[in-house]
């Protein structure tokens, strides 16, 4: 393989990784603050993407517009998913929560085949994303520069927010003792409400780009990337946004190499994933940089 | 300025609290003292709303407290020292001390109240960004009072805080919590060591089982011979 070759790889493995590690982030944060796993998240990514379909094609909004209300929208959809049905069990033995995500992951992919019909549609890719950059004899999509350092952009945004400001100590005090939260007068509800917002608003732009990347919209796209970075969110260890990213990143790396250099297994690229979560659960059950299970009492 | 009547709280069909009174004036240290499962933290939950009496009546400052939230407790002027004290244990000392002043929005008071925690709590200053975590027992007691001073409360609960400390610990945040007491802040002091919390308080209670059983002044109290015979060890023969 030439160097030229695997560059290439390289930087299609950097920018797939920067989806797993935007979509994974949403996982960790809600696992972090209610220690669940939001089995919804995947299909909370497909819906942002009907959201800007719609409002290119039905309401002839601008791309760039149309991204904004379907971020939004996402946003919204994720609080309203936590307020209907995850708050109502919040006081409910931990099984029962993660059954209701489930359901929720159900009810969003079939509501969507029933909506916006079963069939693929063609996501519109503004040309600012598919012109073709050239550098010596690697040729890539603008895309795949772009998504990396949006990735970036919105995990450094991401870590000011929870450690440099109010809202952030807020998460972080609700994540590790609800009851002593309140007693310091902070709002409980409005905490993991808007931790639900910050997450779905992640995966809508997570989503926007993979749509960009690849221009196929469909009601179950959301299964194996949603799988796949819970994974991703696993191997960092979950509950650390640093964690989800490298594990995401890993993640999409090592896919993308796996296929580049072994091609015959080239089928087995979804396997990959799964045989490195069960790898990570024996060997390190806690993530990479999970925290420790034992407390100091 | 707070006035508890005939306070029953349930636990499925067990009654932990059945029917106690109790006032705290204004000004005072007062003291709960009882065994374990007398009803004391029962009783100081209920005041904050974590735990839904039964019946009776919580008043403070002529106001219904029962139906105020868990989370606007603090609003009123009223904190609560959690048993075990329950620091957040991966937020630095300074951010635990911040999040006392989580509903406030006068910055320069806030700043004026953090050099205040920490004169009272030098050691806390030493360890402004340590994890509160890693801290040791009696300093995260001492973090628990200060995060709950930062939020210049009225009236201050606080559950065992002499719970695993040693000795001259417990001496040394009883001496604190007098001090806070001459500073205005009225105390409402939650304790199974007797001796600690009837040397301080104005005025003390006895709960056995979920019944007051004696009541009077701490230095009453403290020569009372049954108290003495059932909580403070002492031979009375």
């Amino acid at each position: 393989m030439t160097l030229e070759l695997f560059l290439q790889h390289f930087a299609n493995g950097i920018s797939l990784g920067s989806l797993y590690a935007l979509i994974a982030i949403g996982y960790t944060m809600v696992y972090g603050i209610l220690r669940l796993i939001n089995f919804a998240h995947g299909d909370i990514f497909m819906m942002a993407t009907y959201f800007a379909f719609f409002g290119v094609l039905t309401f002839n909004m601008p791309w760039y517009i149309s991204f904004i209300v379907a971020i939004i929208l996402t946003g919204l959809l994720g609080i309203g998913v936590e307020k209907a049905a995850y708050r109502p069990l919040r006081n409910s033995p931990k099984i029962s929560i993660l059954i209701s995500a489930i359901g929720v992951s159900y009810l969003l992919e079939n509501l969507s085949i029933v909506l916006f019909d079963g069939r693929p549609k063609p996501f519109p890719t503004p040309n600012i994303f598919a012109d073709v950059i050239n550098i010596g004899n690697i040729s890539i999509q603008r895309l795949t520069f772009i998504i990396p350092v949006v990735t970036i952009i919105l995990l450094f945004l991401l870590l000011f927010l929870v450690n440099n400001t109010k809202s952030g100590m807020a998460m972080r005090a609700v994540s590790k003792d609800q009851e002593t939260a309140q007693l310091m007068g902070v709002d409980v509800n409005s905490t993991i409400s808007f931790t639900f917002g910050i997450g779905s608003m992640l995966a809508a732009i997570g989503g926007l780009m993979w749509a960009l990347k690849f221009p196929q919209i469909q009601p179950l796209m959301g299964v194996m990337p949603g799988l796949k970075c819970f994974i991703a969110a696993v191997i960092g260890g979950i509950g650390n946004i640093k964690g989800a990213v490298i594990g995401g990143f890993l993640l999409g790396i090592g896919e993308i190499l796996l296929v580049a250099f072994l091609p015959s297994l080239s089928g087995y690229r979804d396997a990959f994933a799964f045989i490195l979560l069960i790898l990570i659960l024996l060997f390190k059950p806690t993530g990479i940089m999970g925290e420790k299970i034992a407390e100091k009492v | 300025m707070l006035n508890v009547e005939n306070l029953v709280v349930c636990y499925g069909g067990i009654e932990a609290l059945k029917g106690i009174d109790f006032n705290v004036e204004e000004g005072k240290i007062v003291t709960l003292i009882g065994a374990n499962g007398a009803g004391k933290s029962t009783t100081l939950k209920s005041i904050v709303g974590l735990v839904k009496p039964k019946n009776g009546k919580i008043s403070y400052l002529n106001k219904n407290l029962l139906n105020v939230e868990t989370k606007n407790m603090v609003k009123e002027g009223i904190v609560l020292v959690p048993e075990g004290r329950r620091v957040f244990p991966d937020l630095t000392v300074l951010e635990n001390l911040k999040i006392g002043a989580f509903v406030r929005k006068d910055e320069n008071k806030i700043k004026e109240d953090l050099e205040w925690v920490y004169s009272l709590f030098p050691r806390l200053k030493e360890r402004t960004w340590q994890l509160a975590g890693t801290l040791s027992g009696g300093e995260q007691q001492m973090l628990a009072v200060g995060r709950a001073l930062m939020a210049r409360p009225k009236l201050m609960m606080m559950d065992e805080p002499s719970l695993g400390l040693a000795p001259l610990i417990v001496k040394e945040i009883f001496e604190i919590i007098k001090e806070i007491n001459k500073q205005g802040v009225t105390i409402l002091l939650i304790e199974q060591n007797a001796n600690a919390a009837l040397h301080i308080a104005d005025y003390a209670y006895v709960l056995e089982t979920g019944k007051i059983t004696m009541q009077g002044k701490g230095k009453e109290l403290l020569e009372d011979e049954n108290v003495k015979k059932a909580y403070l060890g002492q031979n009375t023969k």
